[in-house]
């Protein structure tokens, strides 16, 4: 499985996350949010992959849904609810499996 | 991923369909129907970065949807060979596949056979997928008379077949409950899976965890330092949320216990309310624990992979117990956890007689059961602390929530922990209601989605098994208005939330504890507890 883009090719799992973390780039995040039916990422989707991949290169795993809305309400001074509704006004989807996948965070699995 | 679909349409085909409802019955003999891959019915093969990672045999890149298996070429061989191995080893694989006489009491008690209507999920049918080859390779009958007597080579097309039912069985041993004999269907699926791992077909959801469990101490690979972040967080939140700040040891050599639950509850959600249950109970009753940065897993998926990697894996949690030199280990709301410890552990990394019989600190209660494990489910230890009013309890905080419980496999059918849950959620809640007598305790359904089949891309395969649970479920909302149903298993936490979210919306999912940890009078606690453990307000008060 995988893509091409900009003549490079990536490697994906069946469901398109990426296999190798640090093939990630800007470019790729954009191709993947097209996938997911995110046609432009704004400020607002960029802060959310940014904190993701930040907690992740220090904790080697996506965050709990409670750290990033809480992260969310710090960085944009917003209510718990609010912060919620936004997340997934942007991630649609959810952010477990929209962000973190353009993001380039790998699914975790087990009991989740 | 396919497109999942909707309940209706769902349900609309399941009605239509060859099942018991329609009492339609497929044309051919099922000897003769060979198995169907379709998107949503199988997982996703193992990543090579796992099984390399654990040495499996036949580590490759490859998918159930291909022609080709790459397969070694000698794997008829590997896989007799390890069938009378197994055949040899095992006592009861040897009587489970003598000894049906396909009665058929088993038939209708499979989740996953009510929810698709397949005969081949009826789990005589099931067994009989291995039982064919038996007869046919190690029954005079089955040699002689072959096809007559229900024996068939092995083949192929057996392979596939055994890969896609033995991943359509969630090991939950309900028909088990049923069966005259006493065949263990779920041991059959077990050892039909190390059979499928002789020759490297395995899937990813139970092989990335099993990789990761043997890496870090847990399947979602969490390391020690974020381990420790997580629950500092949790703890974070119960200050915010109740006042209380609660400190817990990490590693701490020389705790009265050990405290081990699973990964799942330390990062998905609702799993990480349960944890923070947890951190506030200990603390309510000044509890001398620690938790372990290595041990740091209850669950074992190992149990769905292979003996030895179940071995393995348990073998962790009691070589922490002694390093760190507790007395006896307690155990949190995990599922196949508690039927690894209560029906293997002992005769595979026991007896644990480093360890001393478990005793409750706070009441002096010994728990004569877990004498030789020396390991406590949460659920005796709470039910017992209640028992002796040694829990300050105000029921009412949780009077916002109309709760069912839905008895979790192995905890009920494998080490019989029927009335301790109930009694503990009856203490903290005073609105508790039942599901129907036959889809609750011993005769439990199954989430649909446990032994490591809780993946996405067999959702059609998952909300079908789930079908039983839900309709029960929608019983009680219907009648009760429940809207919370309360587990005691990390898979369930996960995989009943997706099982309400697709049939019953508006229920929610809760581990016993986190309810406990609501009810909770803390000491130093704010003047006005006005919220759960979730943040939302509690009954009679006002939102701003």
């Amino acid at each position: 499985m995988g893509f091409e883009l900009n003549g490079k090719s990536y490697e994906t799992d069946e469901d398109g996350y990426l296999i190798d973390l640090t093939d990630w780039s800007e470019d790729v995040a954009a191709y993947l949010a097209d996938t997911e039916e995110i046609p432009e990422l704004g400020e607002k989707h960029w802060q959310i992959i940014n904190f993701l991949r930040g907690y992740y290169e220090e904790y080697q795993i996506a965050p709990m849904i409670k750290i990033l809305i809480k992260a969310i309400m710090k960085d944009m001074d917003l209510s718990k609810r609010d912060a919620s509704k936004m997340l997934y006004e942007l991630y649609p989807a959810g952010p477990a499996k929209q962000a973190c996948k353009i993001a380039g965070l790998p699914k975790p699995t087990g009991c989740v | 991923m396919s497109k999942m679909l909707q309940p209706d349409e769902l349900i609309k085909d399941i009605q239509e369909t060859p099942s018991l409802m329609t009492g339609k019955a497929p044309a051919k003999d099922w000897m003769d129907t060979p198995a169907e891959f379709k998107p949503g019915n199988w997982a996703y093969s193992a990543k090579t970065k796992a099984t390399d990672a654990l040495g499996m045999p036949n580590s490759r890149d490859w998918s159930p949807a291909d022609e080709d298996w790459k397969l070694p070429e000698d794997w008829k061989e590997i896989i007799s060979n390890g069938f009378r191995e197994r055949l040899d080893k095992f006592r009861s694989f040897k009587v489970f596949m003598d000894i049906c006489v396909r009665c058929g009491a088993c038939a209708d008690k499979c989740h996953f056979f009510l929810g698709s209507g397949d005969p081949k999920n009826m789990p005589v049918l099931r067994a009989e997928l291995l039982r064919s080859i038996y007869r046919n390779d190690y029954t005079i009958a089955g040699k002689l008379l072959k096809k007559f007597a229900g024996a068939r080579p092995l083949t192929m097309d057996v392979v596939k077949e055994w890969f896609l039912y033995f991943f359509q069985c969630t090991e939950c041993r309900r028909c088990y409950v049923f069966c005259p004999y006493g065949n263990e269907t779920a041991e059959i699926t077990m050892l039909a899976r190390e059979l499928l791992n002789l020759v490297g077909i395995n899937i990813n959801w139970i092989m990335d965890p099993v990789a990761n469990c043997n890496r870090t101490g847990n399947h979602l690979g969490i390391e020690p330092h974020t381990f420790k972040r997580v629950i500092e967080t949790l703890c974070e939140d119960i200050k915010d949320i109740t006042g209380v700040t609660i400190n817990p040891p990490f590693n701490k050599k020389g705790a009265e216990i050990l405290f081990i639950t699973p990964s799942g509850d330390v990062f998905a959600d609702p799993g990480v309310y349960t944890m923070m249950g947890y951190l506030m109970l200990f603390e309510h009753i000044g509890l001398d624990y620690t938790l372990s940065t290595y041990a740091s897993e209850g669950g074992n998926f190992g149990l769905f992979t292979s003996n030895e990697i179940m071995k393995k894996l348990n073998g962790k949690m009691y070589h922490e117990a002694e390093r760190l030199g507790v007395k006896w280990i307690l155990g949190g709301e995990c599922g196949h956890m508690w039927r690894v410890v209560n029906q293997y552990m002992d005769t595979m990394n026991g007896p644990a007689d480093f360890l001393e019989e478990p005793v409750s600190p706070i009441t002096g209660t010994k728990f004569e059961n877990a004498k030789s494990t020396k390991m406590v489910h949460i659920m005796e230890f709470t039910a017992d602390l209640i028992k002796h009013n040694k829990l300050k309890l105000d029921p009412s905080r949780n009077d916002h929530l109309n709760v069912t419980f839905h008895d979790s496999c192995n905890p009920a059918r494998a080490m019989g922990l029927l009335d301790e849950p109930r009694y503990v959620i009856n203490s903290v809640c005073n609105n508790f209601h039942e599901m129907p007598e036959n889809t609750i305790r011993e005769q439990t359904y199954c989430c649909g989605a446990g032994s490591g089949l809780n993946t996405e891309e067999i959702m059609d395969v998952r909300m079908r098994g789930a079908l039983p649970r839900a309709s029960a479920l929608k019983y009680v909302e219907e009648k009760h208005d429940v809207n919370m149903l309360a587990c005691v298993c990390a898979i369930d936490r996960a995989t009943l939330l997706a099982l309400t979210q697709y049939w019953t919306p508006d229920v929610e999912v809760a581990g016993v504890t986190e309810m406990v940890a609501n009810a909770l009078v803390m000491e130093g606690e704010n003047e006005v507890r006005d919220m759960d453990l979730r943040e939302e307000p509690y009954l009679g008060v006002e939102e701003d």
